[in-house]
C-alpha cells in the first residue's frame, strides 16, 4: 500500500477545497447581483457546476490513484453518458409536448 | 529458497489488496449507479419545474438557508478527506475525530434541510400540491436521505474503528465512506445549481 502514490495528500485536498469555494461563490455573485443575462447565467452557472465536479473528481475523489486499466473511469465515462442521454433526452422529446395535446 | 519465500509472501499481500481493491471498485460501480437515479430525478425535475399549480414556485426558495446548506456540505466533503489523510498515516485518533466532525456537518446539514421542507410545508408547500414540488421534494429528498444513511454508516465504521482499530478492512471501509461522501457533495453541486440557483435567478 505505501508504495502506491497516492494523490491524497494535504495540499491536493486544500487546493479542491479553494477552488470548490471558488467555483460555489462566483455563480452565487452571479445570481444574486443580476449580472449576467438569462442564457448567459445559465451557461454560467452549468460551467461551475461541471468544472467544479471535475475538481473534486481530482482533487477529492483520486481518480487517477491505482494502476493498470482503470475500469473506474471507464464505468464514470459510461455513467456519464447515461446521465446526459437521460437527462437531454427527456427535456428534449417533452419540448414536443405543447404539438401533441 | 529465501527469494521464492519472499515472493509467495508479496504475492499474497498483492493478493488482499487486489481483493479490497475490487470490492472498492464494485462501490466505485454502485455511485456511477446511483448516478442514474439521481438522473431521473433531475429529468423529472427539468420538464416539471414550471408546472406549479398556481402555488410555490423556485423563486421563493430560502436563499441564506440553501447557501448555508452548500458550504456545510462541501466543508464536511473536506473533513471525511482530512479523516482518510489520517488513516493513511496511521493516526487512529485524528481519523477518528475527524470523522466525527463530518458525521456532525452531515446531520447539521440534514436538520437545516428538514426545517427548509417543514417551512415549505407550513407554507402550504407540499408534495402534492404541484407537479414541480412532487419532483423538487422527490430529487432533494433522495439526496438528504443519502446524506442521512450516510451518517448512519459513518457510525458503525466508528464503532468498528474503536474495536478493530486501523485494519485492511476497516481502510477500505472508510475509503468508500469517504468516497460516497464526496460523491454526495458533487450530486449537490448539481442541485445547488439547477434547482437552487437557477431557481431564484
Amino acid at each position: 500500500m505505501s508504495n502506491h502514490e497516492h494523490t491524497a495528500n494535504m495540499k491536493a485536498y486544500t487546493t479542491g477545497f479553494a477552488l470548490s469555494i471558488i467555483l460555489t461563490i462566483i455563480p452565487i455573485i452571479l445570481v444574486l447581483n443580476h449580472l449576467l443575462s438569462k442564457t448567459a447565467l445559465v451557461v454560467s452557472i452549468l460551467l461551475a457546476a461541471v468544472l467544479q465536479f471535475v475538481v473534486q473528481l481530482f482533487f477529492f475523489m483520486h481518480i487517477r490513484d491505482g494502476e493498470g486499466p482503470r475500469y473506474n473511469v471507464m464505468a464514470l465515462i459510461l455513467g456519464i453518458i447515461f446521465v446526459v442521454t437521460i437527462v437531454a433526452g427527456a427535456i428534449w422529446i417533452m419540448s414536443f409536448n405543447s404539438q401533441v395535446q | 529458497m529465501q527469494q521464492s519465500i519472499s515472493a509467495h509472501v508479496s504475492d499474497h499481500t498483492q493478493g488482499h489488496e487486489d481483493q479490497e481493491g475490487i470490492k472498492l471498485l464494485g462501490f466505485w460501480i454502485f455511485l456511477v449507479t446511483d448516478c442514474l437515479l439521481f438522473a431521473t430525478f433531475f429529468a423529472a425535475y427539468a420538464v416539471l419545474h414550471t408546472h406549479t399549480n398556481g402555488g410555490f414556485t423556485a423563486s421563493e426558495f430560502n436563499v441564506p438557508n440553501f447557501i448555508i446548506e452548500t458550504f456545510i456540505l462541501l466543508i464536511s466533503s473536506f473533513t471525511s478527506g482530512i479523516a482518510v489523510l489520517n488513516m493513511h498515516k496511521g493516526n487512529k485518533k485524528g481519523l477518528t475525530q475527524w470523522l466525527i466532525v463530518t458525521a456532525v456537518l452531515g446531520a447539521v446539514f440534514v436538520g437545516l434541510e428538514v426545517k427548509e421542507f417543514m417551512d415549505m410545508a407550513a407554507e402550504g408547500a407540499t408534495l402534492s400540491q404541484s407537479a414541480f414540488l412532487t419532483s423538487f421534494f422527490s430529487l432533494v429528498g433522495a439526496h438528504g436521505l443519502h446524506v442521512s444513511f450516510g451518517i448512519f454508516w459513518m457510525i458503525g465504521i466508528l464503532v468498528q474503528l474503536s474495536r478493530r482499530g486501523i485494519t485492511p478492512v476497516t481502510k477500505r471501509k472508510i475509503s468508500m465512506v469517504s468516497l460516497y461522501w464526496h460523491f454526495l457533495d458533487a450530486v449537490w453541486i448539481f442541485i445547488f445549481s439547477v434547482v437552487y440557483l437557477m431557481g431564484v435567478m
